[in-house]
């Protein structure tokens, strides 16, 4: 699961009014080069919700936890290679393999394994 | 990327080793996958530099075949672990890299509009009535471009009212109509193959903000 999915996921329990954002509990992650393209970038950047998306980067283990990227952003960054390199390497490079995300409201855990979040609802959550 | 160079790698792909006949699990053959993708990027721009979602992926083949073709990012969501896990090698085999999400569609709980295009092959809802609008339904509320589905020649007039009145679509086109093979895989099955008629769809969602 890359960050660029993690942004999107929300706490589907029944009656959860805040399960966005998923906290980020990332135990294995891996690292997979992807084809940079500034256009994309540019186009996602405005559907991306940032604060979920650094805390989640920020939040990833030592070794993969990016730390260089601002806790804000403003479009004007966007003219920057450097800028548009490293929200490259953050939303679609790294690959969150075995961990949990944690529902902010309810604490509810829905489990991370080979890679794919487990959103399978219980009965009575439905 | 040419049709028929998609539709020779999309044979690559391993499908349903242990089809489960409730979840209707009939596999996308790759002729049907590559004319859906390919005409949702030659004719629409839909797919490549897109994200594009696969709802129902069962073994991968519409979202792996949007990832061949160069979409941005691609999210597959299945109820089945087990089909999940044959999308993940599937996709490995071929070289691309999808996201997978286990989640029953109906459950699905999406920020925004993140998605650009919604794939999909949905259950045509012989077994369970009403699951193909559900999907579509689904499709609708988080794409913010385009939906393109599969369904029974025989529901058009229903799928047409359906998307335009109930989902709020803003257009629902037939785009072609093909022939979808299902082989004798279930025990109730008394033929050996049926062709069967399906639709190949494009629907636009009403145009909403784009914030995500």
């Amino acid at each position: 699961m890359r960050l660029l999915t993690h942004n999107m996921l929300a706490c589907n329990v029944k009656g959860v009014v805040n399960g966005y954002p998923l906290r980020l509990e990332a135990e294995v992650v891996a690292e997979r080069p992807a084809d940079f393209n500034a256009d994309f970038l540019r186009h996602i950047f405005a559907r991306i919700d940032w604060k979920a998306f650094v805390g989640a980067a920020r939040s990833l283990p030592e070794e993969h936890a990016v730390a260089d990227l601002p806790e804000d952003a403003e479009p004007s960054m966007l003219a920057s290679e450097d800028f548009l390199r490293r929200f490259h390497h953050a939303l679609l490079e790294l690959h969150v393999e075995k961990g949990a995300l944690v529902c902010p409201e309810t604490g509810r855990r829905f489990a991370i394994d080979k890679g794919i979040p487990n959103m399978l609802l219980n009965e009575d959550e439905v | 990327m040419k049709l028929k160079q998609l539709e020779g790698l999309l044979g690559e792909l391993q499908q349903f080793s242990a089809p489960k006949v409730e979840l209707e699990q009939y596999p996308t053959g790759p002729h049907i996958a590559s004319r859906l993708i390919h005409t949702a990027e030659n004719t629409f721009g839909d797919i490549t530099g897109k994200i594009v979602a696969d709802f129902g992926c069962g073994c991968g083949t519409l979202g792996i075949a949007s990832a061949l073709l160069d979409a941005e990012h691609v999210v597959g969501v299945d109820v089945d672990p087990g089909s999940l896990e044959i999308a993940s090698e599937n996709a490995e085999q071929l070289e691309v890299s999808i996201d997978l999400v286990w989640c029953d569609i109906r459950n699905l709980s999406w920020k925004g509009k993140c998605i650009d295009t919604v794939v999909m092959n949905p259950p045509f809802g012989t077994r369970r009535k009403g699951v193909d609008m559900e999907f579509l339904s689904m499709a609708l509320q988080v794409a913010s471009g385009a939906v393109y589905s599969l369904h029974k020649t025989s529901t058009r007039e229903h799928v047409k009212k359906a998307a335009l009145q109930s989902f709020n679509a803003a257009t629902a086109e037939v785009l072609c109509e093909l022939r979808f093979d299902v082989p004798q895989m279930y025990k109730f099955h008394k033929k050996k193959e049926v062709d069967v008629a399906v639709d190949l769809w494009r629907f636009l969602p009403q145009s909403v903000s784009r914030a995500c």
